[in-house]
């Protein structure tokens, strides 16, 4: 292995391969390793994310246990699969199984072969050649499930490394809801969840992933969804991002298929010196589809916010409605915010618009909530709660609203 | 209720009141009137607390408390309210959660407990009648997308629903239509009571056919020149302002 661990990626020398993946994945992912650095901010894709700092760290990945999940869990009636460091925790997760639903661990039987593209990828490279577990779910044909799948990942520990997978395949006509929620325990530091999630929306299926970041403000979460939707598909994600001390998401959405719908919803609330980038790609390959795109951010104290979403749509994608918006309030004149929506259409019969606003909060509203006996602190949330609540309303999941709400009080120390 | 004694105050080293008295009684309703940029705007602002002023010299007792010395919200929990000239629209702030949250930190000021939902409603209802506010306006955002009527309606709504001892309308009646005029003025009338008193800032003497005053004082260059029984705002109605001037100017 040593030949592939120059100078440049010591955090990875004391690894052990994955022996989850297959042979040729293996090679593949070994190749693309040797040739790719961790980027930096030359690289236009992570311009404004440093990433360096994780080559200062010897990671390691422990199979911890831990005393309770109570407090990780969002919807209480759901099905619960519970990794730690990305290994799975039978002793939280669910024994029985859901109707129409297979759920499968990623062991050593399962030799994971995908299309995750590695080439100058590194992070998709490194999840797959040190791939620590993860899950693959795959909803059948016709299936309407009830019961929403949960996924809960939790860092514990110093100096760790999560390299976690979940695969989902969304059969035909299929219908579901899952929630990607992410942890980190009081003990950890220094950690570091590289997430990839590889999505399949097939004909006419219907998904929604409810996606929740609640790491510490030690740990580096850098996520990848890969999503393909089929024709007549809807796909949707919330990403809520409310703790973390680096935060990066990837979301790539390849729309192969007519008459599809695509929702990305965000919400990142940071504080004190938190960086949170979220990197959208909406790529319409094909005509008569809809993407919305809605994200914003609160950014305070000294946090760092990026967002850039590109939206494609590719010659003869014609009856294309493609919105995009990102709003941001900063909190405070150290606080920051690069935002870059972008479009490139190919297309000549089209109906796209992006847009980006960033502000602060309104002092004239501020001192008329004032002006009614309304605190100082308690008219400034009145206004930030007002500000993301548009992203909030898209969310359906009753459980997921209450509890965001409940960490936006324990976190941010908003009441009522 | 209310006692200004030699109030100076300045905006950007400007100084636009200078020396300014005034005292208002429990029960009384006050009008001053003056021509523009004399400054009526600007005690409102003052006095409510907007901290673009400075104040340099003076004082204001308030109902025995040292209204300056006083953060803005804790003038309103004192019981002050200011009736905007122009009300702010707040988008995603619900008129009704907004004032729930104004009640109950009044309430808890006053070591009070939280008003129920079912008292907040049904005050809601009553209150807003009282100003033919759609009870719909009532559950929507502040102010978003409401006629210039409608937003002072809710201004009035608001100091309803809040009971203020002093409320200061500044500019309430500007822009607004006869009809628009008889109800924001019947709303004020309703509220008046023996322990409550207004100050009521105007251009026009119109409003003044609507609300009454006990006292009506001209506002000119940063002081009270001139303060009379209600005739005198119809005086100043016929013969405009130009005649203060000149009787100062001897």
């Amino acid at each position: 292995m040593s030949h592939l661990i120059s100078n440049d990626k010591e955090f990875l020398s004391t690894l052990k391969k994955s022996k989850y993946i297959s042979k040729e994945a293996e090679e593949k992912a070994e190749k693309a390793l040797a040739n790719t650095s961790l980027p930096n901010t030359r690289n236009e894709a992570w311009k404004y994310t440093r990433v360096a700092k994780l080559n200062k760290i010897k990671f390691a990945n422990n199979e911890f246990k831990i005393a309770s999940i109570d407090k990780y869990i969002i919807d209480h009636n759901a099905y619960n699969i519970v990794f730690v460091n990305g290994n799975y925790s039978a002793d939280f997760s669910s024994k029985e199984t859901i109707d129409s639903v297979t759920i499968s661990l990623i062991d050593e039987s399962s030799q994971v072969s995908s299309n995750l593209p590695v080439e100058d990828e590194i992070f998709n490279s490194i999840n797959t050649l040190f791939l620590n577990g993860g899950v693959e779910i795959t909803i059948n044909n016709k299936a309407v499930v009830n019961k929403t799948i949960q996924i809960i990942h939790i860092l514990k520990g110093q100096d760790q490394i999560s390299n976690f997978r979940t695969i989902i395949n969304a059969g035909d006509n299929s219908d579901a809801k899952i929630i990607q929620s992410f942890f980190a325990e009081e003990d950890c530091a220094n950690s570091f969840i590289n997430n990839i999630s590889e999505i399949t929306v097939n004909k006419n299926a219907h998904l929604v992933i409810d996606k929740i970041q609640y790491e510490n403000e030690q740990t580096y979460h850098i996520s990848t969804e890969e999503v393909t939707q089929d024709k007549d598909s809807t796909f949707t994600i919330n990403t809520i991002t409310l703790n973390g001390m680096l935060v990066r998401n990837n979301l790539n959405i390849a729309v192969v298929g007519e008459n599809c719908t695509t929702n990305l919803n965000g919400a990142y609330l940071l504080k004190n010196k938190q960086h949170v980038d979220n990197h959208t790609v909406v790529d319409h390959k094909v005509a008569n589809c809809n993407s919305n795109e809605l994200y914003k951010g609160v950014i305070d104290n000294n946090s760092t916010a990026v967002f850039n979403g590109k939206v494609f749509v590719r010659k003869d994608a014609q009856k294309i409605n493609a919105f995009q918006s990102n709003g941001n309030v900063l909190l405070t004149d150290d606080a920051s915010i690069n935002s870059k929506p972008e479009l490139e259409i190919y297309a000549d019969d089209v109906k796209c618009s992006h847009g980006s606003t960033t502000g602060q909060l309104d002092d004239e509203a501020i001192f008329y909530l004032r002006a009614r006996g309304i605190s100082e602190k308690n008219a400034k949330k009145l206004l930030i709660s007002a500000f993301v609540e548009d992203v909030f309303e898209k969310i359906a999941s009753e459980s997921v609203n209450q509890f965001i709400e409940e960490k936006l009080i324990e976190r941010f120390h908003w009441n009522n | 209720m209310i006692t200004i004694t030699d109030l100076h105050a300045s905006i950007n080293g400007k100084e636009i009141l200078k020396g300014l008295n005034l005292q208002v009684k429990a029960g009384e309703v006050h009008a001053i009137m003056g021509p523009n940029g004399a400054g009526k705007s600007t005690l409102a602002s003052v006095l409510a607390g907007r901290e673009d002023y400075e104040v340099t010299q003076g004082s204001v007792d308030f109902d025995g408390v040292d209204l300056l010395d006083m953060d803005t919200e804790d003038r309103a929990r004192e019981g002050l309210f200011l009736a905007f000239q122009y009300p702010i629209e707040i988008p995603g702030v619900s008129n009704i959660n907004f004032l729930r949250t104004a009640i109950n930190e009044i309430r808890e000021h006053k070591g009070e407990d939280a008003i129920s939902a079912k008292d907040f409603m049904a005050k809601v209802r009553e209150k807003s009648a009282l100003v033919e506010l759609d009870s719909k306006l009532a559950s929507r955002s502040v102010n978003e997308g409401f006629s210039g009527g409608e937003k002072k309606r809710n201004e009035i709504f608001q100091m309803a629903m809040l009971e203020p001892k002093l409320s200061i309308l500044d500019e309430t009646d500007s822009g607004l239509d006869i009809d628009a005029l008889r109800i924001v003025a019947n709303g004020v009338n309703k509220l008046k009571s023996k322990e409550n008193a207004s100050i009521v800032i105007t251009h026009y003497q119109r409003l003044l056919d609507y609300i009454v005053p006990d006292v009506v004082h001209v506002l000119y260059d940063g002081k009270i020149v001139k303060s009379g029984p209600k005739e005198l705002a119809l005086e100043l109605e016929e013969k405009g302002y130009d005649w203060i001037k000149e009787e100062l100017a001897k």
